[in-house]
């Protein structure tokens, strides 16, 4: 990426940009056991 | 702290404008853009009906419901705060929001609240049932299209049909219990539809400045104090009977029938204060902020003693 920014302003770029990706994989790790729940109970009845 | 934002500057000091295709957000700016404030009534008002239906629902199906309400009520204030970030721009109350700050492009928002919407729909529909998934999308559809696009920024009755979206959540946890919808749950959609013009309108009433700089033509900016203190006591009359119906129709015992009558009093005289008030100045609208603060408790009560009224009387 060539933007014109200084060593802080990259720094925080990097650490949202790493707390967004940190979110996602949460959300996409929840998913993954929301679905094998939803799938268990669907078999149990 | 480094001022990152969409936008060429913000009052913050210069900001850095981000490349095509660079996000700027955190996390918080996304968890933002789901009024977790509005969800957490949506949330409650929901499980309670989840609650008092009658019937077996699983431990986690009722936990997927909740949360696929949630994350439907996160989606439509995505879309809503996607529509208005020019407005949003405008009122003090709002202009941090992630959108006119610049920290999410609107792109984003809205690829995000469409993700969210029909994530919610189709997680409703295969892990609950179709009828719940249905309504939920109804709502989403109401307060993203119906409430926001075509009535919000035209028409000082926003308020009136809008609450029909906040009154949707009870329909769908009942609904996700028993797979229909009957007296009860109709009864407490009628009791949110009925509560939301004097909640909302107490609160224009002492944020009028805000509404009127952003044009949006709340009752108290189109038609002034007086009709609006008038209408407050209008629905408030209305109210109070409606939440009365559920134990005179026999659907609830005494506990809840106890409780909607002390708080249905209370609320009416708090109404009263308000339509005798004669002060245009927010300062001098105590009455007002007594009314919007005790609205709140009032319908978590009334919900919270359907519950008790339920478990109780089990």
């Amino acid at each position: 990426m060539n933007v014109d920014w200084t060593p802080e302003q990259t720094a925080e770029f990097n650490r949202r940009r790493r707390s967004r990706n940190i979110a996602l994989a949460v959300f996409l790790g929840a998913l993954v056991v929301l679905f094998f729940g939803i799938t268990v109970v669907r078999m149990i009845k | 702290m480094v001022n990152f934002s969409l936008a060429a500057a913000t009052p913050g000091g210069p900001a850095v404008v981000a490349p095509p295709g660079v996000s700027f957000a955190e996390w918080r700016d996304y968890l933002a853009l789901l009024k977790p404030r509005v969800m957490s009534l949506v949330i409650f008002t929901a499980a309670c009906a989840l609650l008092v239906a009658p019937g077996h629902i699983h431990p986690f199906t009722a936990f997927v419901a909740i949360l696929c309400v949630a994350i439907g009520a996160g989606a439509s204030g995505a879309l809503n705060q996607w529509y208005e970030a020019d407005i949003d721009a405008l009122m003090k109350r709002t202009a941090n929001r992630p959108l006119p700050a610049g920290r999410v492009a609107p792109q984003e928002a809205l690829a995000f609240g469409i993700a969210l919407a029909v994530g919610s729909v189709v997680v409703m529909g295969l892990g609950v049932n179709w009828l719940a998934a249905a309504i939920l999308a109804g709502s989403i559809l109401f307060y993203a299209v119906v409430y926001t696009v075509w009535l919000k920024r035209r028409t000082p009755q926003n308020i009136v049909i809008g609450g029909a979206a906040g009154a949707f959540p009870p329909l769908i946890g009942w609904a996700a219990v028993t797979g229909d919808v009957t007296t009860l749950p109709w009864l407490m959609f009628a009791i949110i539809f009925l509560w939301t013009p004097p909640h909302f309108w107490s609160l224009a009433l002492f944020m009028e400045a805000d509404y009127s700089a952003a044009g949006v033509p709340m009752l108290p900016v189109v038609a002034g104090v007086g009709p609006t203190r008038r209408q407050i006591l209008g629905y408030s009359l209305l109210l109070v009977p409606v939440t009365l119906l559920p134990w005179a129709l026999g659907l609830t015992g005494a506990v809840y029938g106890s409780v909607a009558t002390v708080t249905g009093v209370i609320f009416i005289a708090r109404a009263f204060a308000v339509w005798r008030n004669t002060a245009s100045l927010p300062a001098a609208m105590g009455p007002e902020k007594a009314l919007f603060k005790f609205s709140l408790l009032y319908l978590f009560l009334i919900f919270a003693a359907l519950v008790a009224d339920r478990w109780i009387g089990a």
